[in-house]
Order: C-alpha cells, then structure tokens, then sequence
C-alpha cells in the first residue's frame, strides 16, 4: 500500500486535465481549490479497471471540501455552504 | 471538451421524485449484469459499464432509458472482450425477432 501524499487539511487543487477515456473527476470541479476532508482509502484506478486493466498500484482517494461559492459563481444559498467531492490522488496537485 | 454525461452545472429541468415499476425486461438487465460482473465470469466491471455508458452520443444518451444504455454498454463491454462476435449477435437478435414475430416469445 502506497502512503498518501496529502492529509486531511492540506489545500489542494484539481488539475484541469483535458483527456480522452474515462475520468473519475467531474468536470465542474476541475480547476478549483479546496481543503481535504479525509482520506477514504486507497482503490484500483477506476480510470484503468474501465479498460479491463488491473488498476494497480492502488490509488488515495480523498474526500476535498470545496466553497460553494467559488465552485459557483452565483450560487444563491449560505455563504459557508460546501461541497465534497471524492478526488482520486492523481487528480490532485498541492496549492 | 465536457463529455455529454457530465453534467453536473448544467442547466437542467426539474428532478422527477416518483418511483416507478420496472419492466421484466429492465430486471432481467440488471440479473445479467450481476452475472457477468461475478468472480467466476469477471466479464464486465463497473467502471467498464460506466465507460461504454459514456460513449453513448447524445442523441441516443438523451433518448435511452436507464436500462438501455445498460444493455448498449453490456453489449458493447462483451463484444470488446471477446465473449461474443457481432455475427453470432445479429444472428441471435434476428432469431428473437423471428420467434416474436411468430408468436413464440
């Protein structure tokens, strides 16, 4: 089991790949900052398991908290209001 | 470019909240799929339907049911992996067609 590279609190940021094949980050999210939440557990990369490939080694997947009203500019509810959005490490770079 | 099934911002209608019966057909999807994803068949994964469900063009996404594009990806998964041809596929779907036609189904 690979060690996570980022810990619950860390600042990250999406990156904002463009790619073709199957992506497990969606796109609204790509690009923005946000905090992470908790690391959920280390999975086989869905992104290859797609392609019948095995996915290996095994991938951090974080649970990032993200400010609804940067995420979306007019965005009417709460300020303060967040959104989670589980992020495969690789999709994560440090901000 | 966003892929067509990734539409989370987009603008959208309202989120129908009504339950609805599946048909026999629908189920009969969902029993294949669990066994042709089991240990034993390993012949599609999730991430494999979700990929084929992808791929679907618009159109089609937009006028599919849930189940359709089940089946368009189970379809499509067991062709790429090699555990039917399109041959033995047509062949098979004109039989069905002639048996229902016949009144055999």
């Amino acid at each position: 089991m690979s060690q996570a590279r980022f810990q619950p609190g860390d600042r990250v940021k999406v990156r904002n790949a463009e790619v073709v094949g199957h992506m497990r980050t969606p796109r609204y999210i790509r690009g923005h900052e946000g905090e992470v939440e908790r690391i959920c557990g280390f999975f086989a990369n869905p992104e290859e398991l797609a392609y019948n490939r095995h996915g290996l080694p095994k991938r951090a997947l974080y649970r990032v908290r993200f400010d609804q009203k940067k995420v979306w500019p007019d965005y009417q509810g709460p300020a303060g209001d967040t959104v989670d959005v589980e992020i495969y490490e690789h999709w994560l770079d440090k901000a | 470019m966003r892929q067509h099934h990734d539409m989370g911002g987009e603008p959208a209608g309202r989120v129908e909240k009504t339950e609805h019966d599946y048909a026999p057909w629908e189920k009969r999807v969902d029993a294949l799929l669990v066994l042709l994803s089991d240990r034993e068949r390993s012949l599609i994964r999730t991430d494999e339907l979700r990929k084929n469900i992808e791929a679907i063009g618009p159109d089609a996404y937009e006028k599919m049911s849930y189940y359709e594009r089940w089946i368009t990806s189970v379809t499509a998964n067991l062709l790429q992996r090699g555990a039917i041809t399109a041959e033995e596929l047509s062949r098979k779907l004109a039989d069905v067609e002639r048996r229902e036609k016949e009144g055999l189904l």
